[in-house]
């Protein structure tokens, strides 16, 4: 009450006015200190965890490297049992790389297509059932995948290895496979291609539904089609999104394991290596996978945590690219978070009479 | 309800740049007064300050003195949340709550400071809503979503949702400018009706609805761009409109304003 | 000149401008890209309605049996018909939703310092780019980590455990980045007419941000979890298989539903085993779909929370 500390308005207005002090403290929430303490808490954990599984993997690694008999970064040959040790990771790099390299070109042109299929060409009632149809193959477990495509995708796709080998075989990537497999790495391709399918869609279609409104109308306000009003709207706007959901896609086809350790036939000791496309062969998961019965000492388990290690590398700096590529891009590419400024207004309606 | 409120010497930055320079005024209660001035003149970023809804913004900040019936808003010890609780504010689009219905949208500000009682809720949701002009409109429908009424109905649902509060001054940063004609007719309606119990600000762009709704006026300008907004002169919107002291003030009206 | 007026008068210039369409060109490429776009999805769904087929046709015999849903394997060989699934979806869920408890809440907190708290801060944006390592990380590294702390470093025993730690860390990032998308898009007016009223930043985040984005968090986390579901690498490296039911996460070894498939996946020669692989397959689909179409349910209740 302002009697109590006497500084009652003087001029106090006849319809008597409340002149009793506001409750206007105190400063500082306990639940606001706590809530943003356990927000900032998770965030850095996100940041430990990354830290942790390098720190963890390397530690593990680090001793059977040193025991390594052969180039661990240039050798193709994998027996980390032996006395001494020996392995290397360029065979494995190799197919790891290529299946998903090609799996990535095959799934992200056909991921655009649907992308656009579903944001600007499917009727309007038949875009959200769409949409979640190619949604449902992201919902497929790779085990799956895995089944189907060695019992009955391969087959079909032997014909199709057949004209290619017989085609371009003078190529080395294209060469006819010494064994007649089925399970070669382009058909894993394929299935890692299927695979990422809807990673790369769902992500497209997203930002492609995003392109302003501002800029479609105004393309087609210049009498485009609407295959124009896409190359001049929409495709420039999602162009950096794609980028970066190509970038997730191939994430995913490097560290595929299950799909491709069960299509993918694992090349006999004595067969030569082969950069063919259209042999058999190994990735870094599927031979961690096939191998997890012989973690039984540290030399082995180390080395296929190091084998572990250069895949979290590689799908590390994948990621770190897209990032970056994103990052560079323009506008669009990520949607800007508007900094607001009070005095920005959005309108303009009345600002002039 | 309502208080007066005296401003002396603020200044308001983002960051390095000024963007308000000292401006002083006194708002009386139960009254309505209005800013006007160019757009980035500084009359939205000045409002703000007068519930320090300005913080929200990263980088900005005040110096000078904002009293609230002899209550400096800005002292140490004072809480910017429940500066907002006393000094509320409407904001140039309607923002009813999508989650919730038109009850809850009224009720949000009580229930969510921790009022459960519903049978008190029931009844300052119909209080605010009659305030607001909308109870008619609204009182069969109270648990449908407040996003599904009309845009002028949503921005009067926020009036209402602001006064449910019981706040001393209610801020209207362009309340109407979102809004067609008859809409923006409703809430001036309102605005008058409000001041009988509240101290209204308003910011507007629209000249005829400052001479409308407003006791007192306050043109903002700018001196170049890349100034800071000053406040030019300030007085009875009557007088403001038909004899202004300052120049500046009479182009802005007549529309000689560059 | 005794014409009427009306008669007289053109009714218009004479000139017809010409409204019927593009020119060739332009209308053949418009055309061409609706087919080849139409195309497309055409040929994204050929592999899709193909395994659901294949899994349906040969999995749903062993479903119609009650066995299926409330006997595990056990004593059950490959040559040998009978026996159900119910360890192995046990299994699944019972890993499953331990991942979720751990995963969802780090994800939405995590989600919500870098909307509302950490928003343009250095630190935030280190965090965002560790989220984007973390969705990077394959599952069989994930696995390998876990394989490095829990038995290599601690000791510990292959369990079911082990195993929802791995999902950890790959549902954790799905879940924490839809989030975050999903607090983006919630627009900044409503926080501002929150705080306008007087309410505190934590529960304008709770009681305003969250439910307006609710649906999408939501969705976001049955996605992980479906993710999650169908992993198979953590389960072979960190768990064993068991044919009997063991619904206890920190002893033994565990069936779930994916090493129930790669048990048997050799021996499709077998009727038996390759029933039983067939009907695995379609009742992990199932499981995944389910909280599919759940998320969409949630999803449509949760726009409008009154009350």
């Amino acid at each position: 009450m302002s009697s109590t500390d006497g500084t009652a308005p003087p001029t106090a207005p006849p319809d008597g006015p409340r002149d009793e002090k506001l409750e206007l403290g105190p400063v500082g929430h306990l639940g606001d200190r706590l809530f943003a303490g356990m927000a900032r808490g998770s965030g850095v954990l996100v940041v430990a965890i990354v830290a942790f599984v390098g720190i963890f993997l390397l530690a593990l690694a680090i001793p059977a490297l040193a025991n390594n008999e052969s180039s661990f970064l240039f050798s193709r040959i994998w027996e980390p049992g032996a006395n001494p040790p020996q392995f290397g990771i360029a065979a494995l790099f190799y197919t790891t790389v290529i299946s998903s390299i090609i799996a990535m070109a095959i799934a992200v042109p056909i991921a655009v297509g649907v992308a656009l299929f579903t944001t600007y060409y499917a009727p309007k009632r038949l875009a959200a059932p769409v949409a979640h149809a190619i949604d449902l193959l992201a919902a497929v477990p790779s085990i799956i995948y895995g089944l189907w495509g060695i019992l009955f995708f391969a087959p079909i796709l032997r014909p199709v290895i057949d004209g290619l080998g017989s085609a371009l075989g003078w190529i080395p990537l294209f060469q006819k496979s010494v064994t007649d497999n089925v399970g070669v790495v382009f058909t894993a391709s394929v299935v890692l291609a299927i695979m990422i399918l809807p990673v790369v869609t769902a992500i497209s279609r997203e930002i492609f539904a995003q392109t302003p409104v501002a800029h479609r109308e105004g393309a087609l306000a210049l009498g485009s089609t609407r295959w124009e009003m896409i190359r001049m709207a929409v495709l420039p706007y999602g162009r950096s999104g794609v980028v970066s959901a190509s970038m997730l896609g191939l994430g995913r086809a490097l560290g595929e394991t299950v799909a491709v350790l069960i299509i993918l036939s694992v090349p006999n000791g004595n067969d030569p290596w082969t950069s063919s496309i259209f042999a058999g062969g190994e990735t870094f998961a599927s031979k961690i996978a096939n191998n997890a019965a012989e973690f039984d000492s540290p030399d082995k388990t180390g080395a296929y945590i190091a084998a572990g290690l250069v895949l979290f590398v590689v799908t590390f700096l994948v990621n770190s690219a897209a990032r970056l590529i994103v990052a560079r891009s323009g506008p669009g590419g990520k949607r800007p978070r508007r900094i607001k400024r009070i005095g920005d207004k959005p309108q303009s309606e009345g600002a002039t009479l | 309800m309502a208080k007066r409120i005296e401003v002396s010497g603020l200044n308001v930055y983002y960051g390095d740049f000024k963007a308000v320079e000292d401006v002083s005024m006194t708002i009386e209660p139960r009254s309505v007064t209005a800013f006007i001035g160019p757009s980035g003149c500084g009359k939205s970023t000045y409002l703000r300050t007068l519930n320090r809804m300005h913080e929200v913004i990263p980088g900005a900040r005040v110096e000078g003195k904002v009293m609230l019936d002899q209550q400096d808003l800005y002292a140490s010890g004072v809480d910017p949340v429940a500066v907002r609780r006393v000094v509320g504010m409407v904001f140039q689009r309607p923002n009813p709550f999508p989650t919730m219905s038109i009850f809850d949208n009224v009720a949000s500000g009580l229930k969510l400071n921790g009022v459960k009682d519903r049978k008190k809720l029931t009844e300052v949701v119909e209080r605010s809503l009659h305030g607001a002009n909308l109870w008619n409109e609204v009182k069969d429908r109270l648990d449908k979503p407040g996003a599904g009424l009309s845009g002028g109905q949503q921005q009067r649902l926020c009036i209402a949702r602001a006064i449910a509060v019981e706040p001393e001054v209610i801020l209207m940063d362009e309340p109407c400018s979102a809004l067609d004609p008859i809409s923006t007719l409703a809430i001036e309606d309102l605005i008058e009706k409000l001041k009988d119990r509240f101290t209204v600000v308003i910011v507007t762009h629209n000249m005829q609805q400052a001479a409308r709704v407003s006791d007192q006026t306050a043109f903002f300008n700018l001196a170049a761009t890349g100034k800071p907004g000053r406040l030019i002169e300030m007085g009875p919107t009557k007088q403001i409109f038909s004899n202004p002291n300052e120049k500046a003030t009479e182009d802005y009206i007549t529309g000689r304003f560059g | 000149m005794t014409t009427t007026l009306a008669a007289n008068r053109p009714a218009y210039d004479g000139k017809t401008l010409d409204l019927t369409g593009k020119s060739g060109a332009r209308a053949f490429r418009n055309t061409l890209a609706s087919v080849l776009i139409t195309l497309c999805f055409l040929i994204a769904l050929i592999p899709l309605v193909w395994i659901l087929w294949t899994v349906i046709s040969k999995g749903y015999g062993l479903l119609l049996d009650g066995g299926w849903w409330s006997e595990s394997q056990r004593g059950v060989t490959v040559r040998r018909e009978g026996g159900g699934a119910y360890h192995a979806i046990m299994g699944t869920l019972i890993m499953a939703l331990i991942t979720a408890v751990i995963a969802v809440p780090i994800a939405i907190l995590g989600a919500i310092y870098l909307v509302e708290y950490g928003r343009g801060t250095k630190a935030a944006r280190v965090v965002s780019f560790m989220i984007d390592i973390l969705t990077g990380v394959p599952s069989i590294v994930a696995a390998l980590f876990v394989y490095a702390v829990w038995i290599t470093v601690f000791g510990f025993n292959r369990v079911g455990f082990a195993v929802s730690l791995s999902l950890v860390l790959l549902m954790l990032p799905v879940v924490l980045r839809s989030t975050e998308e999903m607090l983006k898009l919630v627009p900044d007016e409503l926080r501002e007419a929150s705080y306008a009223l007087g309410v505190p930043k934590w529960k304008t985040i709770l009681k305003v941000v969250v439910p307006t984005a609710f649906g999408g968090i939501i969705t976001g986390v049955m996605l992980g979890l479906a993710r999650v579901m169908g992993e198979t690498a953590p389960l072979l490296i960190l768990v064993g298989y068991s044919k009997n039911i063991n619904l206890n996460p920190f002893e033994g070894f565990m069936g779930a539903l994916p090493t129930m498939i790669n048990q048997d996946r050799t021996e499709l020669a077998l009727q038996p085993a390759a029933d039983r692989v067939w009907a695995a397959a379609l009742t992990l689909i199932l499981l995944v779909l389910l909280l599919n179409i759940l998320a969409r349910l949630v999803a449509r209740f949760s726009k409008v929370n009154s009350k």
